[in-house]
């Protein structure tokens, strides 16, 4: 039944204005003592007692019933299934939020003496021993804010290990399925970009990789398991062919939650390859961050780790803050200010004794188990991109929708009206209207029939020449299909009084 | 294992389905040897108790600020922060949503971060702001490489007063950019002024990068060089570590800055031992095309409802790649998230409150401080933070205080490890966290240490 009501909210769907629409001058949400009056020292640059910053003043109740609402328009992890390809939603441990709030952990300040920080650098320590076992690489940089920096850390090092060779080798070869912080990163680095095609069972070609190859080759940047959820086969020879011709081999660490436990990119010949502690380890992804990516290294790469690092000593951990310390590294520069997201490190340590490597063997294990039953149960309907298992994700093309009249895009809202999040849309790009599904370890067989059963009658609706209730779909959201043409041809980016 | 719902009745059926003998063939693509048959050398799985248990003893070997009289500055401050904030970031729709790629079900991380836009903007002074980047220093490389893009030119001029830790990271970041990097080193007794960057600037410069205060803690105003700036074709860059100061000081935006940048913890955020932070962007209407980092825009929906996407995606790698303006992908959003709640407690009444609070306990501080015999307050002027001068070696000084359990302030040669002649100074910063008993209290140490 619809009818409109009084206030445009509907039952537990609360409409809910912008805190600049609600706030009045006078009000405010804390209660701080009145200051005592000194001498100013602002040295002539006192702002304006009569000019207005334009914040709203807002009670605390106010505050937190706006924001409580607010988050009612979110769907996250908690809310339900969250199958989007290449994220890794998995769930995330309330554990890991309380010790990251312990007295001792949260209420460090980054430039306290080292005397006063062990436990903080042991614990740092601690997380980058997990991380060298599980890779069985040699040397890992923990500072990297997020996967992407964690891409530039390797490529850096790769630029600098180059330069202390004395080669100017410019080319980096990219999988054209890559994610595109890949080639950004790499331009970024001062590289131009090379794309590797794939073959039709979505890996690299290695005839034309090989064919790609030369002494202008700075490296390859693959990753493994690759964007299309699958293991690269011949990652070992393109390992072996990359350093025979003089390049390193940068693996790009997003989808290690498939084999943590079980594959080592140690033996796979990977020269530098960061983590996303926020798939693999299950940081909260926040709505888009903070996320966090060490970056581990081979003999080769080690000495160029940016600063700062923490190294033990007889008199215990120190912390490495200058790249002219004379222990023999060449530091490529600073990443970042201070020491890293060390929240994030305190997470993934919790979580990583969680599981210990029984857990985490399992772990990634489901993961491959329950991607693979989503899998076989779509594939009755769906058509998939490549054939054989796949890793931690199943990859679909939009070749069954073919003479439906609904797109990729369609279907996805219209699970979003089943309440579920729907799969990563469109990427890789190298799959026509591709649908890329993750399921994680995390959901039960339960969550994931539940799923296939509503994909698998969508599917039935569309065949059914139904097309019209797919375009408008969504039905049942916050707010349905949003114009994003109009928002990019004229940005409107913040809330003013004129445009109120 | 607590977090894994399947059963191995379960696991049994599903194989079934598959038509898979094991997981172990689920995994043929892995080269022969590489595939482990056991778990590696690491301890096996514990409960929630004995984890608690572990982290809590490695937190116990830690001194932490709350615990202590603490007047650490140099780029992150100890601030209150509500019981509010952490309630709603720790919302599980907030804390377990990913990037709103899906905006009818992202609104509620979409119109905060349109609010903590707007906050940004307001308190800069600037048009427009971004969702947020990974941190200030990064914000200030991140805000070279666009002034780089917006003026096709390849030269940055960093002042003096910059913190070391922003500087490194922009020269890491322009290194392999062929983008070349001048300035001059700093010195909290030479104040750097608009006339000693001056003859730096010439047509080949991008951008001139001052921090406001600055890392001694000073202020200066920057409507010369700003002038300077735009006489010869160079953007002004406005870098802040304290976006509290904006609640006091004159905001960048009033100088004719172009890009303001900087740290945003302190508005929201505990100090974490230096991370997860928050990066601000600002800029002006003219440069948001050239602007890094996510954007969220105001749109409507098919019913014409009120919404909020995110937009300008075209500069992004996702669908630029090797020609994005970033490879930036996320954002800093919960830390985003608690910027906003605390900014939306604190209001206008509140933010310039917490601003003058935190000056008037720097201002006793100092007071205090010049009391005391083989200390001198260098600064003219200061926000919430200054710079000290003691008749003994400023890292032995803040071991002496510790051992008297006040952490006392940041020594220069801890910022600057190969500048001999800073051996002397060190920073102190003052925030509404400290009574005028921590005052007292490190008056007191620094009288006996310095005797």
């Amino acid at each position: 039944m619809t009818f409109q009501t009084h206030t445009g909210n509907r039952g537990l769907v609360l409409e809910e204005k912008l805190i600049f629409e609600q706030g009045e001058a006078g009000r405010s949400g804390v209660d701080l003592p009145d200051p005592a009056p000194v001498k100013s020292r602002l040295g002539g640059l006192a702002r304006d007692e009569n000019s207005e910053i334009g914040l709203p003043g807002l009670s605390e109740p106010q505050v937190v019933r706006h924001f409580t609402r607010l988050s009612q328009k979110n769907f996250g992890i908690d809310s339900g299934f969250f199958p989007l390809g290449s994220c890794t939603m998995k769930h995330n441990p309330r554990l890991n939020e309380k010790v990251a709030r312990l007295p001792g952990i949260a209420d460090l300040h980054p430039m306290q003496p080292e005397s006063t920080v062990q436990g903080a650098l042991e614990l740092m320590d601690q997380c980058a021993h997990w991380l060298l076992v599980l890779t069985g690489m040699p040397a890992v940089a923990m500072s990297p804010a997020s996967g992407a920096q964690g891409e530039l850390c390797g490529m850096m090092a790769i630029r600098a290990a180059l330069d202390a060779r004395g080669e100017n080798r410019r080319r980096v070869l990219v999988p054209e399925s890559a994610h595109g912080t890949n080639p950004a990163t790499a331009a970024a680095c001062g590289f131009t970009v090379d794309s590797i095609p794939a073959t039709a069972d979505g890996r690299v070609d290695l005839a034309a990789f090989e064919a790609k190859l030369g002494d202008d080759v700075a490296g390859i940047m693959l990753t493994n398991p690759n964007t299309c959820g699958l293991f690269e086969r011949d990652v070992r020879k393109i390992a072996d062919l990359v350093h025979a011709a003089g390049g390193y081999f940068y693996c790009d660490g997003a989808n290690f939650n498939a084999i943590v436990g079980r594959v080592r990119p140690a033996d796979l010949g990977v020269d530098a390859m960061h983590i996303n502690l926020h798939k693999t380890f299950s940081t909260p992804h926040g709505g888009g961050g903070p996320g966090s990516g060490p970056v581990v290294f081979s003999e080769a790469l080690a000495p160029f780790a940016p600063i700062p690092y923490v190294v033990k000593t007889e008199n215990g951990f120190h912390l490495v803050e200058t790249a002219d310390e004379q222990d023999g590294k060449k530091p490529f520069g600073r990443l970042k200010g201070f020491h890293g997201q060390m929240g994030m490190f305190v997470r993934a340590l919790s979580y990583m004794k969680s599981h210990g490597a029984d857990g985490l063997r399992q772990a990634s294990g489901d993961a491959v188990l329950n991607a693979n039953y989503l899998l076989a149960r779509l594939k009755t309907k769906l058509s998939v991109a490549y054939p054989g298992y796949c890793m931690h994700e199943a990859l679909f093309d939009d070749d069954f929708l073919k003479g439906t009249g609904v797109s990729t895009l369609d279907l996805a809202k219209a699970i979003i009206d089943e309440g579920f999040h729907p799969m990563t849309m469109y990427f890789p790009l190298v799959v026509h209207g591709a649908l890329l599904i993750e399921p994680t370890e995390t959901e039960t067989k339960e969550s994931i029939d539940q799923f296939c059963d509503a994909v698998l009658s969508l599917v039935a609706k569309a065949e059914a020449g139904d097309s019209e209730f797919f375009k408008n779909a969504p039905y049942l959201t916050p707010r349905r299909r949003l114009d994003e043409t109009a928002a990019a041809r004229k940005p409107v980016l913040r809330w003013s009084p004129a445009n109120a | 294992m607590r977090y894994l719902p399947l059963t191995q009745a379960d696991r049994a059926s599903m194989l079934e389905t598959i038509g898979a003998g094991s997981v172990d063939d689920l995994y043929c693509d892995v080269p022969e040897g590489a595939l482990l048959k056991e778990p590696v050398d690491l301890p096996h799985h514990l409960g929630e108790m004995q984890v608690e248990r572990d982290m809590a003893k490695l937190a116990a070997k830690n001194m932490g600020t709350a615990s202590a009289p603490s007047f650490l500055g140099a780029g992150a401050y100890r601030h209150h922060v509500p019981a509010t904030v952490d309630y709603i970031i720790q919302r599980g729709e907030f804390l377990t949503a990913y990037t709103p790629y899906q905006p009818e079900i992202a609104q509620g991380t979409l119109q905060y971060l349109f609010e903590f836009q707007t906050q940004v903007a307001s308190i800069t002074n600037m048009d427009v702001a971004n969702a947020s980047m990974w941190d200030g220093a990064t914000s200030c490389a991140e805000a070279v490489l666009m002034a780089c893009r917006a003026t096709r030119r390849k030269k940055a001029v960093l002042s003096g007063g910059l913190h070391p830790h922003y500087r490194e990271v922009t020269e890491t970041y322009c290194q392999y950019s062929d983008t070349q990097v001048a300035g001059r080193d700093g010195h909290p007794e030479h104040q750097a002024t608009a006339d000693e960057l001056d003859d730096l600037i010439d047509d080949q410069t991008a951008c001139v990068v001052v921090q406001y205060p600055d890392v001694f803690g000073r202020l200066d105003d920057h409507t010369k060089l700003a002038e300077a700036c735009h006489a010869k074709g160079a953007l002004l860059v406005v870098v802040f570590t304290e976006a509290v100061a904006f609640g006091a000081i004159k905001s960048p935006g009033s100088f004719g800055a172009d890009i303001v940048c900087g740290e945003g913890q302190s508005i929201g955020n505990a100090l974490g031992y230096g991370g997860p932070y928050v990066g601000l962007f600002a800029t002006t209407s003219k440069l948001v095309r050239q602007m890094p980092g996510r954007l969220c825009g105001e749109t409507v929906d098919q019913d014409g409802k009120r919404g909020f996407v995110l937009t300008l995606s075209t500069r992004e790698q996702h669908i630029r790649r090797e020609k994005a303006t970033s490879n930036i992908c996320t954002n800093s959003g919960l830390c985003s998230l608690a910027f906003t709640v605390h900014m939306s407690l604190l209001g206008e009444d509140g933010y310039r409150k917490l601003a003058a609070i935190n000056h008037e306990r720097a201002v006793k501080t100092a007071d205090a401080l010049e009391g005391v015999a083989g200390v001198e307050v260098v600064n003219d002027s200061f926000f919430n933070e200054f710079t000290v001068k003691l008749s003994k070696p400023a890292a032995e000084v803040v071991e002496a205080l510790v051992a008297r359990g006040i952490m006392g302030g940041v020594p220069l040669s801890r910022l600057y490890p190969n500048r001999d002649d800073l051996g002397a100074f060190m920073l102190v910063a003052a925030t509404e966290t400290n009574t005028d008993e921590d005052i007292a209290a490190l008056a007191a140490a620094l009288k006996e240490v310095l005797a």
